[in-house]
């Protein structure tokens, strides 16, 4: 049997313990003797702490300990940034609040109790006077000289930075003509379901600590946590858990992850701390917080000669892990999937008195996308041509791949207008248009919206990165024949179980249940970058692929030696190593059982692989043989595993088409989708249900963004976005139906040829959506309209006011 | 100030002495140990802790322990019969229902006790059923699919 897992829809094997309640998140995670922590976090956006009084907290039965700024002062080292931009301001970022706080959700005091009741009164009772401050919220008020954030930077100017190659003066004044638009990227909330949550738990003896994270990246945070808290690496031991979803906002490292760490080094206890949903609105990062202004010179027949993107950052009051690197993302990848000679981008980067913006879901590159897409469709409405016409126009075509953009990348692989044909195909994009016109005959409001992106994944070539792009793999089989998989590219939801396991199984000759995969646990799995950047399977998958290829290799040389032949003569088949002649034979008895059958084992020993007399040799066989060690070919180690750290040379650029078509209510002006149709490329394709989901659970997200979401401070900094019932996460009766399709361009950066998909979703699908509703609304001279498109905007635009 | 309650989760009597204002899912995950059922808004919106009570559907972030004295309780735990999953889980599992996971038990409480309600609802109808539990990873489309799938399995047995 010659195993095709690879491109089949696999059940995922993670599942079963997740439909039945029995995995294990952080918080499903309980130790003896277990003490909880709650904050106290600031209640203003901008203040000096004058004085705390901790003494009444202190009295509430079952308070341990009550931690303030001072107590941390030179013990905790500062949250971490790893952007590195030429003349970055960095704020001294502590992980709780020194004298003054800056955004409403601080943190300034952690009160430690016996249990979470006791820690959420005893909060209520920590007295802190504050003295306010002029408060600045809006980007562009803070560059142009509001109150100071930080006075020893003497403005609120993070960075300014302009990247982009090409002459744009020249391709301005070279032009028939332009079109510029002011465009907002409203602040999001990422809503993970499961908020973030830590336990750690301090063996002194061992001077060693664990610490239990939901998070995205276990590695970078156990080398981040270790330096914060001043403890040994390898005396750190991260694990992850189950992770309930992260969207970027868990590629992070808080102030809490060290903060609860140091407390339970403090109190040599167990501590957890669990987010609340306030909290997370609060206190995880936000996404996107752009204002910018595109500006696009093209030629009378649509040729496009350069695009001008000037950009306000609002980073919030201090930098995360990737703050001021998130708007550079925007700046690479301004030239969409458009051959555009010369491109300009200028960012500022502002603080603000607000929680500080990160990676969420796409992390800037969404941001690149929305605006491209938009400006194609005001070429398209200054042209009075079809949106497609101009977007086809400026197309790389196959052959120019690798191609090279004025923002200094090259695209590995790339048919763009193949994803546009088929899209059109589907979706009926003729037929659509006259059935539109007819719509509008009859009053109704009816726009298709187009949006051809290409992305920037499998992220990436470590020059490009700020702690490697690399990721690890290691593959062993185990005495008994089972399969162990490490992988550093730890998930949070995406099924790297199944899917790496389908590689394996296939490259084995293994069923998939003969496999496990092992994930988030620094203690088991050798260093690793994580999941984000639609990464996992480029990079991670292709390290798990390389080190199986690498064992094959080992496992062939001691099968020759087993079977008493040259290596030339030995070929690999259905999970058996086969004298050549008898190769043939042997591959149509089906995949061998593992040596020792689950539940079978021999009290004793483990039985001897018998080699007298055979053609050929399970893997399973040669496994045990290479652990006992008793027939090796001379200078082979003993044991049958492989590790890998696959470097990518590149990065890998998915692109496809996204065709949303709505209709909105004159009475109501609601926006209700008539057709929703996606043809994505990602590559290769490992599971194309796995895919689905990734695309499907993108796009929601792109509709919450397009059509409701939106973090809203007031000026005085107030967070008016706290909960759910405030900020509107897209529900079940929100989505259209899907109609997804694939075109299927390998790349040329990994063997697999895959490309990733984990963000596609949220980056072809928001342009797609807004340019829909901006073409219902044409006949009323509509040209732009800035998310979150609400009802009461468009029946504000329909109504005239 | 403790108070006494008695009752039944997952076909199992517990009696246990419990302060007035503990909420139900911490009595359940902290006590029982049963976390399959998860918090994920405190409010009563995202509908991850949702549990059936007397067989109706609740957020049992929002509902005291007290409240729940001489109820029947099933969690995510019980909805299994004998090892054999609950047709919805079954749906969950064959439809991909489910990416990270921690919606996954609410969504099936859920959805189960749609299907109790009406054996084969139409897509509007899962739709409404379910606009009180949030997804953020799938978009939905597979819930959907696996309900569907659900009511097809459950009304072949």
């Amino acid at each position: 049997m010659t195993n095709n897992y690879v491109g089949q829809r696999v059940k995922r094997t993670e599942d079963p313990r997740l439909i039945k309640g029995l995995a294990h998140y952080v918080d499903d995670i309980t130790l003896p003797g277990t003490l909880h922590v709650s904050f106290v976090r600031s209640i203003y956006a901008h203040a000096k702490i004058k004085s705390i009084e901790i003494e009444a907290a202190q009295t509430v039965p079952g308070v341990v300990a009550v931690y303030t700024g001072q107590d941390i002062a030179g013990k905790i080292g500062p949250v971490p940034c790893a952007s590195a931009l030429p003349e970055l301001k960095v704020p001294d970022h502590r992980v709780l609040a020194q004298d003054k706080v800056y955004f409403v959700g601080h943190p300034i005091a952690a009160v430690v109790a016996t249990d979470r009741y006791a820690a959420r009164d005893a909060i209520d009772l920590v007295m802190v006077d504050y003295e306010e401050l002029p408060v600045v919220t809006d980007v562009e008020q803070a560059a142009a000289g509001g109150p100071v954030i930080h006075e020893s930077f003497g403005d609120n100017i993070a960075y300014k930075m302009t990247s982009g190659e090409g002459d744009i003066d020249a391709a301005f004044a070279a032009a028939d003509r332009t079109v510029k638009q002011r465009i907002l990227h409203r602040r999001l909330a990422p809503i993970a379901m499961e908020p973030r949550g830590v336990l750690a738990r301090y063996f002194p003896g061992e001077e060693e600590l664990t610490l239990w994270s939901s998070t995205q990246i276990p590695h970078l945070m156990r080398t981040q946590v270790a330096l914060m808290i001043g403890i040994p690496e390898n005396k750190l031991r991260v694990i992850t858990p189950e992770v309930g979803g992260g969207f970027g906002s868990k590629l992070n490292v808080y102030g809490e992850e060290a903060l609860v760490s140091w407390i339970s080094m403090q109190l040599g206890k167990p501590v957890k701390w669990i987010e609340t949903r306030r909290e997370n609105m609060q206190a995880t990062i936000h996404g996107r917080g752009q204002v910018g202004d595109i500006e696009v010179a093209f030629k009378n027949d649509g040729t496009l000669l350069g695009l001008r993107y000037s950009v306000f950052a609002d980073l919030g009051a201090y930098h995360q892990l990737l703050t001021p690197a998130i708007p550079t993302l925007t700046g690479l990848m301004l030239s969409g999937a458009y051959k555009i000679p010369a491109i300009q981008m200028n960012i500022t980067g502002c603080f603000t008195n607000k929680m500080a913006t990160d990676a969420y879901r796409g992390a800037g590159r969404p941001e690149a996308t929305y605006v491209v897409e938009r400006a194609l469709d005001l070429v398209a409405a200054d042209l009075k041509v079809d949106p497609t016409e101009v977007r086809r126009k400026n197309f790389p075509a196959p052959n120019e791949f690798p191609f090279h953009t004025a923002t200094g990348l090259d695209y590995d692989s790339g048919d763009y207008e193949a994803a546009l044909n088929k899209a059109q195909e589907i979706a009926g994009y003729a037929k659509l248009r006259e059935e539109q016109k007819k719509a509008r005959d009859e009053g109704r409001l009816v726009g298709i919206g187009v949006s051809t992106y290409v992305e920037i994944c499998a992220l990436g070539p470590s020059q490009a990165m700020p702690a490697g792009g690399w990721e690890s793999a290691t593959v062993r089989i185990e005495p008994t024949g089972k399969v162990t998989v490490l992988t550093g590219a730890s998930p949070h939801g995406q099924g790297q179980e199944t899917s790496f396991a389908q590689i394996v199984a296939d490259e084995l000759g293994v069923g998939i249940n003969d496999i496990t995969v092992i994930h988030g646990d620094t203690g088991i799995v050798q260093y690793g970058i994580g999941t984000f950047g639609s990464r996992a399977t480029a990079v991670g998958g292709t390290a798990v692929l390389v080190a199986v290829q690498k064992l094959k290799e080992k496992a062939h040389k001691i099968a020759s030696h087993m079977l008493q032949s040259d290596a030339t003569r030995v070929s690999f088949e259905g999970g058996k190593y086969s004298l050549q002649k008898a190769a043939a034979a042997a591959a149509t008895t089906g995949t061998s059982d593992p040596v020792v059958p689950v539940g079978e084992a021999p009290a004793g020993a483990l039985p001897e692989p018998q080699t007298e007399g055979k053609t050929s040799l399970s893997i399973q066989d040669i496994a045990l043989a290479a652990h006992l060690a008793k027939e090796l070919p001379p200078d082979t180690e003993p044991g049958l595993s492989a590790t890998y750290f696959f470097e990518p040379k590149n990065f890998t650029f998915p692109f496809g088409t996204h065709i949303a078509v709505v209709e909105v209510d004159r009475e109501t002006g609601d926006i209700k989708f008539l057709r929703y149709v996606a043809v994505d490329d990602c590559g290769r394709v490992i599971n194309p249900m796995l895919v689905d989901g990734q695309v499907h659970g993108g796009i929601v997200q792109s509709i919450g963004q397009a059509l409701y979401e939106e973090v809203v401070y007031d000026e005085q900094g107030q967070l008016l976005t706290g909960t759910l019932m405030d900020y509107a996460v897209p529900r079940a009766k929100h989505i259209p139906d899907f109609e997804l399709d694939r075109t299927e361009t390998p790349s040329p950066v990994n063997p697999l040829g895959v490309k990733g998909v984990g963000e596609a979703g949220t980056i072809g699908a928001t342009p797609a959506i807004v340019n829909a509703v901006v073409d219902a609304l044409a006949p009323f001279g509509v040209t732009h309209l800035d998310m979150p498109i609400k009802p009461e905007n468009v029946w504000r635009i329909i109504n005239g006011h | 100030m403790k108070k006494a309650i008695n009752l039944s989760v997952n076909g199992v009597s517990h009696s246990d002495e419990v302060e007035p204002r503990m909420l139900l899912v911490h009595y359940l995950r902290d006590v029982l140990d049963l976390t399959g059922t998860h918090v994920g808004c405190e409010t009563s919106l995202c509908g991850a802790c949702t549990v059936l009570l007397d067989g109706q559907a609740v957020k049992s972030c929002t509902v005291f322990a007290v409240q729940a004295d001489g109820a029947a309780i099933t969690t995510i735990e019980g909805l299994a019969h004998n090892g054999e999953l609950h047709p919805v889980q079954e749906g969950f599992w064959e439809k991909h229902g489910l990416q990270c996971g921690y919606c996954t038990p609410g969504m099936i409480v859920t959805a189960a006790q749609l299907l109790d309600r009406n054996a084969s609802p139409s897509r509007e109808e899962i739709c409404h059923g379910l606009e009180g539990n949030l997804c953020r990873c799938t978009g939905y489309q597979h819930i959907i699919e696996a309900v569907e799938y659900a009511a097809k399995k459950a009304g072949a047995q």
